[in-house]
């Protein structure tokens, strides 16, 4: 108890190398070796186009992701994502099919206030029966999976759903093809949502009260935390951007069908665990979420424009990346 | 009890002037301590005495410092991590080491099981397991599920295990803390048959009337000192707590304050009553340190997280000046004024992998921001506050809880705590597994927030703590508030003849 053993440490220090998560940056400095294995392998793999493009075509899963880090760092886990998407597609097509509103605008409004509502929804049960049901959210989402995947089918009758209306068409069509500011839509979207959730994860009650639940839930419980409310919300957050994604992909091919979606659960964890989110929970990180959506994107699009990989094999390769990201994350922790 | 019979009987176990240290803190003294074939010796003493770790090197978990085990007069060096039980020698837990999803059967054989060209010889294994569980008198059904027996039913299981495994040492450690009174002469009817055989048992309990009822020698130890080993019969309860206490509180403490009759009443607790505390009532006034006593499973810390609302109450009244605390909601409680510090500081009281920045306000995080929004300039004035106030020492503010000392976790923890300005504060073991200068540091503060007018319930199992902080004691056991004691009447003498049974007094 020597007052000199134990210095308070002066504000002024300043952050020494060792100071850096290494957790924290190990998911960008991939993505900086990437993109540096992709020049060599092909000059106009680095060209501004083919980059938006990539990013573009990553927004799916980027932005299903970015839901998943809030199941995740709370703690528990979403396998239904992919087939939410279809099922919420289909409703979305489907109603703006029944020309239940004349004007296509207003049609159009209507739908995206559906699909969220629906989105938040399917979360909402997600979360339910994982909290009140008191079932690992691994088994409930299992069977949500099905569920959603099952009706999808159904409404579809096996075949596909595709939104017949063209003038409806040629309106919700920017939605995935047009530009804001020189910039595609997609892009910005992904931009904006990760920028909401990041605010909600860091700055606001509800994201310190996802982290604590995440990291030890007795913890929280005994510092009166609603947990259940917590987790459930986060279900709510991951139906959400759910139904973001649902809306960029159906002006993208207009149509869903019984397999739309498939594995996309699969990538949406990956994603987040490349981005250095413990799969344990009680540790979020959306910008790393990104940029592991972004990761698995440009894989696929190096092994394409590469000749001496087979683009057959994408799948595999991803399989790869998750585990050598956790043998990568693990190994950091044990140096820290 | 038949000291007779023992008297003349061979040491099988014994330990010579074992001494033991942890990281340079000498936990035992040089202690003897000697088992004879066929007897029951209690091992005696308060928290912290010693008595765990004399088990613990009896049995090979640990080793001794220095000094010398002889088992059948040989000296040896016992195996670790339970290879002690291919000797006799065999420990049963006060959590059991028994899987819930297997049988009986399959418990008692677990890792050495029988087979038939390869196969399991089930029929050879029930058969073997129905013979054991006979010898013992038990009725326990050999292919019944583990997790469908009875607490009592299982510690049978244990012991028919360690039978089975051919012990003759049976160390049992607070055996009888989860069983009811039926269950507990259930355990000593079988423990007496198989004395009689020959088996020794050493016998860690702090019940008096359960040692002077089944052993036949007690050893008490005290601040890792042996103290004294006689037969049980020319001892009463009263001396051998005279010999666990004889101790004089130091200067600890800071000087107690009794806080005027006529204050008024913070908290109103009124026959609160759970699934297992019975009709608790008690009233904290304003400025005064109530505290909490009782043995292990006494019901002290389901009682008070009943009050704190992290446990549903089955009937009863919690008022905050004469405001009521609706049951189960610990957010609720807060608001009015109650805020309870975890026993359990590494598993329920902080987040270990977060900085103290998290932890700190994680229990009260409406005060940083509006509409959910937190202010990180405002938490972290709000860290600098408390690191001065609580004299938290860390070279880096940026350090994540798991990192800190015990006595810098437990400050934190304090602080948050102290951080929902709470007028009731519930302290469930203020001070475990911190050093002593950090104790000191610990009561000072409690002395502190006490002359600050709050009302604070100490719970403690270290009774010279609950001595030197408190004016009031309340004593539990089994669910019961036993008695209330004031001024001359708190000693520790009187608080373990009410915590053992020996006395009673209806609350007041």
């Amino acid at each position: 108890m020597t007052a000199g053993e134990d210095t308070v440490e002066t504000k002024a220090r300043s952050r020494s190398w060792r100071d850096v998560d290494l957790r924290a940056v190990a998911p960008f400095a991939a993505l900086a070796l990437l993109l540096i294995v992709g020049a060599l392998v092909n000059p106009n793999f680095i060209g501004l186009n083919n980059l938006a493009n990539v990013a573009t075509r990553s927004a799916f899963i980027a932005i299903i992701a970015v839901g998943a880090t809030f199941v995740i760092s709370s703690g528990d886990l979403d396998l239904s994502v992919g087939s939410m998407v279809a099922f919420v597609a289909s409703i979305m097509i489907i109603f703006m099919n029944s020309g239940a509103i004349a004007d296509p605008g207003l049609m159009l409004a209507a739908a995206v206030v559906l699909t969220m509502v629906i989105g938040a929804a399917c979360g909402l049960a997600n979360g339910l029966i994982t909290t009140v049901g008191r079932i690992e959210p691994f088994i409930a989402t299992l069977g949500t999976m099905g569920i959603y995947r099952g009706l999808t089918t159904w409404l579809s009758q096996g075949g596909a759903i595709t939104l017949r209306e063209p003038e409806l068409q040629a309106l919700y069509r920017p939605a995935y093809f047009g530009y804001i500011l020189g910039v595609p839509v997609p892009i910005v979207v992904i931009l904006v949502v990760t920028a909401i959730a990041a605010f909600i994860l860091y700055r606001t009650r509800y994201g310190r009260h996802v982290v604590a639940v995440g990291s030890n839930a007795d913890v929280a419980r005994y510092s009166g935390i609603p947990v259940n409310r917590v987790r459930t919300i986060a279900f709510v957050i991951q139906g959400l951007c759910v139904a973001i994604a649902v809306l960029l992909y159906v002006p993208r091919l207009g149509s869903t069908s019984a397999t739309t979606g498939i594995l996309w659960e699969l990538q949406a964890i990956t994603a987040v665990v490349v981005g250095g989110t413990a799969l344990k929970g009680g540790a979020g990180r959306v910008w790393g979420t990104i940029c592991g959506a972004f990761i698995l994107e440009l894989v696929g699009n190096i092994m394409l424009l590469s000749n001496f990989i087979s683009e057959y094999l994408i799948g595999a390769i991803q399989g790869a990346i998750i585990i050598i990201a956790m043998l990568v994350q693990r190994s950091l922790v044990r140096k820290s | 009890m038949n000291p007779d019979a023992v008297d003349g009987a061979p040491v099988v176990l014994s330990a010579r002037r074992i001494s033991k240290s942890f990281n340079g803190v000498q936990v035992l003294f040089s202690v003897n301590f000697e088992l004879r074939a066929g007897e029951v010796h209690a091992l005696m003493g308060e928290n912290g005495a010693g008595k765990s770790t004399l088990v613990k090197i009896l049995s090979g978990f640990e080793q001794p410092t220095s000094g010398e085990i002889l088992l059948d007069g040989q000296s040896v060096k016992l195996p670790p991590n339970g290879q002690a039980e291919h000797l006799g020698i065999v420990i049963i837990h006060q959590e059991f080491n028994l899987a819930e999803h297997l049988t009986v059967t399959e418990s008692l054989f677990l890792g050495r099981e029988v087979t038939r060209f390869g196969v399991l010889d089930r029929k050879f294994m029930r058969a073997e397991t129905r013979r054991v569980l006979d010898q013992l008198g038990s009725h326990v059904d050999e292919n019944a599920m583990i997790s469908s027996l009875s607490i009592a039913d299982k510690q049978m299981v244990e012991i028919a295990k360690a039978i089975s495994r051919d012990a003759r040492i049976i160390f049992m450690d607070e055996p009888t803390a989860v069983l009811s009174r039926e269950e507990t002469n259930y355990l000593f009817r079988q423990v007496r048959k198989l004395r009689e055989k020959g088996t020794s048992f050493v016998f860690v309990s702090h019940k008096l009337d359960e040692v002077m009822e089944l052993t036949d020698r007690v050893t008490v130890l005290r601040d890792g000192q042996w103290i004294k080993t006689a037969p049980t019969s020319i001892l009463d309860g009263e001396s051998i707590a005279q010999l666990m206490v004889g101790r004089e509180l130091s200067s600890l403490y800071p000087g107690k304050q009794e806080p005027s009759v006529d204050e008024e009443v913070t908290l109103a607790v009124s026959g609160l009553t759970t699934h297992y505390v019975q009709d608790a009532s008690f009233e904290v006034r304003k400025g005064e340190i109530l505290g909490f006593s009782g043995l292990i499973g006494s019901g002290r810390t389901e009682l008070m997280e009943a009050v704190a609302g992290l446990r549903s109450r089955v009937s009863g009244e919690v008022t905050v000046r004469g405001e009521r605390v609706p049951a189960g909601d610990v957010h609720a409680a807060n608001r009015v004024g109650i805020a309870y510090m975890t026993k359990d500081r590494k598993h329920k009281g902080l987040l270990l992998n977060s900085r103290m920045t998290a932890n700190l306000t994680l229990q009260s995080l409406d005060q940083h921001g509006k509409f959910g929004y937190l202010s990180p300039k405002s938490e972290a004035a709000a860290l600098e506050r408390a690191r001065r106030r609580f004299d938290i020492r860390v070279r880096d503010g940026r350090v994540v809880a798991g990192r800190m000392s015990g006595g810098n976790q437990q400050k934190l923890l304090l602080a948050k705590v102290m951080e929902t300005e709470p007028d009731v504060i519930i302290i469930d073991e203020p001070t475990r597994g911190i050093d002593v200068g950090t104790k000191q540091q610990i009561y000072h503060f409690i002395s502190a927030l006490a002359r600050d007018g709050k009302s604070i319930i100490v719970v403690s199992s270290e009774m010279p703590e609950i001595i030197g902080l408190c004016t009031r004691v309340a004593v539990m056991r089994e669910g019961r508030i036993v008695g209330i004691l004031e001024g001359e009447e708190i000693s520790e003498q009187e608080i373990m003849r009410y915590s053992a049974g020996l006395k009673k007094k209806t609350a007041a």
